[in-house]
């Protein structure tokens, strides 16, 4: 018998995955509990000083259906670091993990680095991106997308950007602004609506 | 151990589109999802050590100078993969409303009395077995304006992340038996009944503590399964 039988055996005929439920209303004093003096997990600061690559910050305000600004949003980001790598050790001051709260007044932003490009499928490369989950009120299950960057050579050639209709390819490119600072709006419903993934 | 990520198991998962769900809406996306390739920036994740976790953040019961009113219990259980192996060392957070359903969230406008005694958020590692263990009390039952005379039932949230950006998820754990379940359209938004079952603790007498607290075992299942299951030799 495999392990893999006795696990299943061990846990009963129902097993499957646990499904997932909508973060709620009132995650901030847990999740992005800044405002309620409690520990952070992860902040909008995803690069410490000194951390090797280009400094960069990320702005943007999550919207609905009517165009409503979302006030009740979390947003979380994962990325490789510079050199296109996940996870190093030997990276101080870099996790490649960030989490802010979309607020009324500022929307959300992230300090960073941009990332380096990384492989994809089939010995293609990626351009260098964010991946994207954002939780809300009314979303059940966590909403997928990327950022990349405007100007990069590789958005061309990157395999995802790719499977997303060419019309469409533009709600996940972070445009630059006057002050160096790159947009990026999540439109969750209608007109402009961010291309999102079945991840 | 390198791990693959069935697309099947997502079936477990409501739709974005619950209308029943009033907040949903005006906030599900209407065009199709984009089937993504599980790539590096996929398969890799966020590893949370001891630096997230301060000692006492799993004893809900013991954040401020006195204890918090309600029914003291005991929440438990093990974080495993789709092939029932632990998943270790991953972070657990919770958070939930007092025993008066009320939360400590500023929005929070149920005229129920918030309790100085309780804040209502925890996390905790997951051990080398998968185990986790919380010291909470009970969360109340709380009105919402989904609908006329809408009442959650009560629950306690759940956030973990797994091994990987595919295995994240947030959920919400149930209490068995709650009479609310079948007016609440967020725990029906599992449109299968034994994924929406899966929410559900179990009461356990086994690890429940005499004179103390009620226990109630939660097991929760990720995405993730093994690429390259190992066969065992026969004994025989
Ligand atoms: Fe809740």
């Amino acid at each position: 018998m495999t392990t893999e039988t006795q696990a299943r055996q061990a846990a009963g005929p129902d097993f499957g995955i646990t499904p997932s439920q909508t973060i709620g209303p009132f995650f901030a004093y847990a999740l992005t509990p800044r405002a309620y003096g409690g520990p952070e997990l992860a902040t909008e600061q995803v690069a410490g000083e000194g951390v090797e690559g280009e400094r960069i910050r990320i702005e943007g305000h999550v919207y609905d259906g009517d165009g409503a600004v979302v006030i009740d949003a979390m947003i979380e980001i994962w990325q490789a670091d510079a050199r296109g790598r996940f996870n190093t050790s030997g990276n101080a001051g870099f996790s490649g993990f960030g989490r802010a709260e979309a607020t009324a007044e500022g929307g959300f932003h992230f300090e960073t680095i941009r990332p380096g490009a990384i492989e994809g499928p089939g010995g293609t490369m990626q351009a260098p991106h964010l991946s994207v989950s954002v939780f809300a009120r009314g979303i059940l299950v966590r909403l997928a997308t990327r950022i990349y960057f405007e100007g990069e050579p590789g958005n061309a050639a990157d395999p995802v950007l790719a499977l997303v209709p060419a019309e469409r390819r533009e709600t996940l490119i972070a445009k630059r602004d006057e002050n160096g600072v790159y947009r990026f709006d999540i439109r969750l419903q209608g007109e402009g609506e961010t291309a999102f993934f079945a991840a | 151990m390198s791990l693959i990520y069935p697309r099947d198991s997502l079936k477990a998962h409501p739709l974005n589109a619950t209308p029943a769900y009033g907040s949903t809406v005006k906030r599900a996306p209407s065009k199709p999802l984009i089937l993504l390739p599980h790539t590096l920036s996929e398969t890799t994740g966020p590893v949370f050590g001891h630096t997230g976790v301060a000692a006492g953040d799993s004893d809900l019961t013991r954040q401020h100078q006195g204890e918090p009113l309600g029914e003291r219990i005991i929440v438990s259980g093990r974080v495993l993969d789709e092939d029932g192996r632990p998943v270790p060392h991953t972070l657990v957070e919770i958070w939930q409303a007092n025993a008066g359903g009320r939360y400590v969230h500023v929005r929070d406008q149920h005229p129920a009395p918030l309790d100085p005694n309780f804040t209502g958020a925890g996390r905790a590692l997951t051990d080398a077995e998968g185990r986790y263990r919380f010291v909470t009390i009970k969360p109340g039952a709380y009105p919402w304006r989904n609908h006329h005379n809408a009442w959650r039932p009560a629950h306690i949230h759940f956030s973990l992340f797994g091994p990987s950006f595919l295995s994240r998820v947030i959920t919400q754990m149930y209490f068995p038996g709650d009479p609310l379940f079948k007016y609440d359209p967020i725990f029906q938004s599992v449109t299968d009944e034994r994924a929406r079952e899966r929410l559900i603790s179990r009461f356990d007498l086994g690890t429940t503590e005499p004179e103390w607290a009620l226990g109630y075992t939660f097991d929760i299942v990720l995405r993730g399964r093994n690429a390259t299951p190992v066969e065992e030799p026969h004994d025989h």
